[in-house]
């Protein structure tokens, strides 16, 4: 008893010095918070409204003439618009190959290790160096793809250098790139699903695979999808990389997505101003995008 | 139920399955041959996989002496300890103060938190590149790491992985004297090695990928991280030498994926854990 009459004091201490501790030790985090996320946050809403260029000394507050500008810009449009034919490309192909791929392995019982390993392996590698191996094996006279296209008589196109196909190039290579990521996700969420439920749907009648999926499966699945969905069209809208390695932006701006846009009008031509107005834009997609989870979310909450 | 007999359907799955494989590894492939290849080869356009010359040293030779490959992969190592460091001893006592201790901020700082994980650093970028410059720091170690100290992220996982830990393990700690900090190094971080783990794995991936940041702060070739040299040395490749431009990407892609196959356990187990609680 000795031990909890010990507890009591310990209980009994001063509130006001375990906040003090408390504080203490959140502080540097809440300092560097602040320093590094609320302020730069709050600071492009601000320059969004100004015409700051780095390199000159003043800057004046113009309003919403970013804004104005950005919706009559070209560039910013067929930015946004192959954005989102990317998005709508990469994120439902690589979700139902993964989930597709996950199924597989989750039925096997040999090789699940070396399966997983091998379509997870993408997901470990630099995707600078990947999309540049990628480039040679869309080479239009020397790569590998046109090659075997060519053993069937298919002239291949010239994927990352004609307008027309430069962005199914580059989903090829984001599917590529994301499909291992989605899979291990999925795999957690069917390794979770009770193995009793699916003998119980073969008690009420589901014979085929395709009924077990439909009653057993894809439903158990909701919350793993839907988490999935919003993280792979974030990624998506989120495509920089592979750009910046393999096109910028070309050609003739087939290939212009939103990061990179930012990216050219923020760091290489200075206009601050401008770019931090399309950052907001940016942003704001994101935040749409995490909002329409957050409703989904609720929605399955109160009626499932 | 499903047998270990080879049943029709089971050959089935394993052929699309090994297929789907042999896709998704042929970048690799090609990538290993294309670096044994000299140049008259490769244009040759053969989809022979094994070199008929093999121009390895050759071309492993270039790929050394065009960009400081070390020095790429020593930044690297660098820049992705010191942020994985930093966001590790800024996050742990935070989130074990919100999750233990009374605390009146810590609703406040929740919302911060969930704010914060709103906000990449892509959005952030603008006036971070703005300061950095009007103080001067940009191509430098600090320049690439300081706005990643803080990973409200880090904060949130570790938030619930302290939460689920027993209290009866801090009020004896507390019993036998120690004191709140002694508690976080002490009892704290030993009991969240799966979280630390599953966050390393977590935070090196992201870091040691990571174009967007090193491109806007490091110009000078010395700061350059993995992603960002590839980027200059295909600038100074001008594009076609294909062969040495693969071996460049070997040198380059080998150490994280060797990390990987030799971890990959732990590699899957904590994409999952930090993929699930994002």
């Amino acid at each position: 008893m000795a031990s909890v009459a010990a507890f009591e004091t310990a209980l009994a201490e001063p509130a006001t010095r375990e906040a003090r501790i408390a504080w203490l030790l959140a502080l540097p985090a809440i300092l560097l918070l602040f320093l590094f996320i609320l302020l730069p946050t709050l600071a492009v809403i601000v320059l969004g409204f100004t015409d700051f260029e780095l390199g000159y000394g003043s800057f004046r507050f113009v309003g919403f003439e970013n804004y104005a500008e950005l919706f009559g810009d070209r560039t910013f449009r067929r930015s946004l618009w192959n954005t989102a034919v990317y998005t709508a490309i990469v994120t439902p192909v690589s979700i139902v190959l993964a989930l597709a791929i996950a199924m597989l392995i989750e039925a096997e019982t040999k090789g699940r290790a070396f399966f997983r390993t091998v379509y997870f392996l993408p997901v470990a590698s630099l995707l600078v160096a990947m999309a540049t191996v990628w480039q040679f094996l869309f080479h239009p006279t020397i790569g590998p793809i046109n090659t075997f296209l060519a053993l069937f008589g298919i002239a291949g196109p010239n994927w990352l250098g004609a307008s027309g196909t430069v962005l199914y190039g580059l989903s090829i290579i984001g599917v590529w790139q994301s499909v291992g990521f989605n899979m291990v996700l999925f795999l957690a969420g069917l390794t979770a699903i009770p193995r009793e439920l699916y003998s119980a749907a073969e008690v009420d009648g589901a014979r085929s695979w395709f009924d077990r999926f439909r009653l057993v499966t894809w439903p158990m699945l909701g919350p793993t999808t839907l988490f999935v969905t919003t993280i792979s069209i974030i990624n998506s809208v989120k495509v920089f990389e592979t750009v910046k390695t393999l096109t910028e932006g070309g050609p003739n701006k087939a290939s212009e997505v939103l990061l990179f846009t930012i990216y050219q009008e923020g760091f290489v031509y200075l206009r601050v101003g401008y770019a931090s107005a399309m950052t907001v834009v940016f942003l704001l997609i994101l935040v749409v995008l995490m909002f329409l989870q957050y409703r989904v979310l609720d929605r399955k909450v109160h009626y499932a | 139920m499903i047998t270990n007999a080879l049943s029709v359907a089971r050959i089935v799955r394993l052929a699309v399955l090994s297929l789907g494989a042999l896709l998704f590894l042929a970048p690799y492939i090609f990538m290993v041959s294309t670096a044994g290849k000299a140049q008259s080869e490769i244009f040759s356009s053969s989809l022979s996989l094994i070199p008929e010359q093999w121009s390895y040293i050759e071309n492993f030779s270039k790929a050394l002496s065009r960009v400081s490959m070390t020095t790429l992969l020593f930044n690297g190592v660098v820049v992705c300890a010191l942020i994985f460091v930093i966001q590790i001893v800024v996050a742990i006592p935070c989130a074990y103060a919100m999750a233990k201790l009374k605390f009146r901020a810590a609703r406040a700082m929740m919302v911060l938190v969930m704010l914060g994980l709103l906000v990449p650093i892509h959005a952030t970028a603008l006036p971070i590149y703005v300061a950095f410059d009007k103080l001067s720091v940009l191509n430098s170690y600090a320049a690439l790491v300081a706005p990643f100290s803080i990973s409200v992220f880090a904060i949130f996982l570790f938030l619930q992985f302290f939460r689920a830990m027993p209290d009866d393990l801090i009020h004896a700690a507390r019993l036998d004297g120690m004191s709140e900090a002694g508690i976080v190094a002490r009892v704290i971080v030993p009991n969240a090695w799966p979280a630390i783990t599953a966050f390393a794995i977590f935070s090196v991936v992201a870091h040691w990928n990571d174009l967007f940041w090193p491109l806007i702060v490091v110009t000078n070739q010395d700061y350059a991280t993995p992603p960002l040299g590839l980027l200059f040395f295909r600038a100074a490749e001008a594009g076609d030498d294909y062969g040495a431009l693969m071996a460049a990407t070997l040198i380059i892609t080998l150490p994280l994926v060797s990390a990987f196959l030799l971890a990959q356990k732990r590699f899957v187990e904590g994409i999952t854990m930090t993929g699930l609680k994002g």
